[in-house]
């Protein structure tokens, strides 16, 4: 497999799904070879020995791990065209920092709104909400995280605005009720091509998300 | 920033000029006159990360010591998202959450450089500093459990060794880095030297090192690079605050 760009990919993944985007924004050519989680290629064994997990972005035949990564060396080699983090050092700090708290929240907290129920349930919401209020407020009065531009924290961010109607339906409420500045954000950036694109459907989420319930024996 | 060298000169007055190129050396001067401050707790890893970049490039600092029972205004006030040290301040400006810090300082202060330059090499190294930061939480689980719950930690501790002996260390570099240690090497600074103590206290062996050649070589190699080895806080004074913390988690709870 050399030359050229291979993603490796798993279609709801918000993870991949950044990486798509990444690569829509820089409009690079790559071949999306679809993954099957339960039953996983030697390609992508071989590609991530590691974690055993997609996204893989491989570029001339090397592979990259972990989306975020993958995204700065998108934004590096690629930085001619549509440069996703800001030259400032500083701008890239708080960038960087609030890249790496969507990383550490919203994955779990999201996650734990659909796996529980009751008491349990209520916490995972409140403390799910919590977050995207912390997001919202960082966002401010800006057009998106990267302030004028789409950006970064835009691009690590918007993917889980397509498991928003999942979550609600699971867990019986409105994120837009909480959070309207941050869907508002979310439906501005659908608004670019390279996320409309990139994005699964949340009709198709909410329905994978049900199979994955039942597989966990979750009610 | 501008080019004193291409800049046009011509037709312009002294005094402009004067202030063109005051202001020109300022900008240049002020990432290292800009004060430095640095949040931090003695025994933290996260802390001495930060310290040991700061010292590798050579940018003067002041240290505060923060109390984490009695949360400063200031860390407050720095870090009000997570509330958690190490902060870096740098002119006024907090940046937070160690590895932020790391590749901030990397940008700003570019001598002695921490990480590759070639794109491939860095995204790499990335992987493995992500590959830390998601695991060093799980390795103080040692000695803050007792019974089965220790010994899933230790599992799990054997596991994250494994994997960095397997496919992280390559065997004839001395380093991460290569011949001199890197944002890599710092970023697994807890495997090197906290797990030890760890290992004391609840009274386990994980890290074995006929078990673990490269990494038990590596992490020898990485304590006693100077920069390392005299900035690296007391085992035993370490181990005695562990000692009570586990002392305190694990005593029964009282009716």
């Amino acid at each position: 497999m050399e030359g050229g760009v291979v993603l490796l990919d798993f279609w709801p993944s918000m993870f991949g799904m950044r990486v798509r985007i990444a690569l829509a924004e820089k409009e690079i050519k790559y071949e999306y070879i679809e993954q099957d989680l339960r039953n996983k290629s030697d390609l992508l064994l071989q590609m991530n020995p590691v974690h055993k997990k997609i996204p893989v972005l491989v570029h001339n035949g090397k592979p990259i791990c972990e989306s975020l990564v993958q995204v700065q060396y998108i934004d590096e080699v690629w930085k001619n065209q549509a440069p996703l983090l800001p030259a400032d050092p500083y701008k890239r700090a708080t960038a960087r920092f609030w890249a790496d708290f969507v990383d550490k929240k919203m994955y779990d907290s999201g996650s734990r709104v659909w796996k529980t129920k009751g008491e349990e349930q209520e916490a995972a919401k409140k403390e799910f909400i919590g977050n995207l209020k912390l997001l919202e407020g960082e966002l401010g009065d800006n057009l998106y995280f990267g302030g004028d531009g789409f950006g970064y924290v835009d691009v690590a961010l918007v993917p889980f605005y397509c498991w928003f109607y999942a979550y609600e339906q699971c867990g019986n409420f409105s994120i837009e009720a909480e959070c309207p500045k941050l869907i508002a954000w979310a439906k501005r950036c659908m608004q670019k091509e390279s996320v409309a694109k990139s994005l699964a459907d949340p009709e198709k989420v909410y329905g994978f998300l049900l199979q994955l319930k039942k597989a966990y024996g979750i009610e | 920033m501008m080019d004193l060298a291409s800049h046009d000169w011509r037709g312009m007055n002294l005094r402009f000029m004067k202030r063109e190129i005051y202001q020109t050396l300022d900008q240049a001067i002020s990432p290292i006159m800009a004060v430095v401050k640095l949040l931090g707790t003695w025994l933290s890893p996260y802390s001495c990360k930060v310290i040991w970049a700061l010292k590798l490039k050579g940018i003067p600092y002041e240290y505060i010591e923060e109390d984490l029972s009695n949360k400063s205004p200031m860390l407050l006030q720095y870090n009000p998202v997570h509330k958690k040290i190490p902060v870096l301040v740098h002119d006024g400006k907090p940046i937070c959450e160690s590895t932020v810090i790391l590749r901030y300082i990397e940008e700003t202060w570019p001598q002695n450089p921490l990480l590759p330059i070639d794109p491939y090499e860095r995204a790499v190294a990335l992987f493995w500093i992500k590959y830390a930061d998601d695991k060093n939480p799980l390795i103080p689980k040692l000695y803050r459990t007792t019974g089965e719950e220790l010994e899933q930690a230790a599992k799990e501790c054997s596991e994250i060794l494994g994997t960095i002996e397997e496919h992280g260390l390559i065997e004839g570099k001395k380093f991460f880095g290569g011949d001199e240690i890197n944002m890599v090497d710092i970023a697994f600074c807890i495997v090197a030297h906290w797990l030890g103590v760890f290992e004391e206290v609840a009274g386990i062996k994980v890290f074995e090192p006929h078990k673990f050649p490269k990494l038990n070589s590596w992490a020898q190699n990485f304590k006693s690079v100077p920069v390392i080895k005299e900035n690296l806080p007391d085992a035993d004074k370490i181990f005695a605050v562990l000692k009570r913390r586990r002392e305190t988690l694990l005593a029964p709870k009282s009716n």
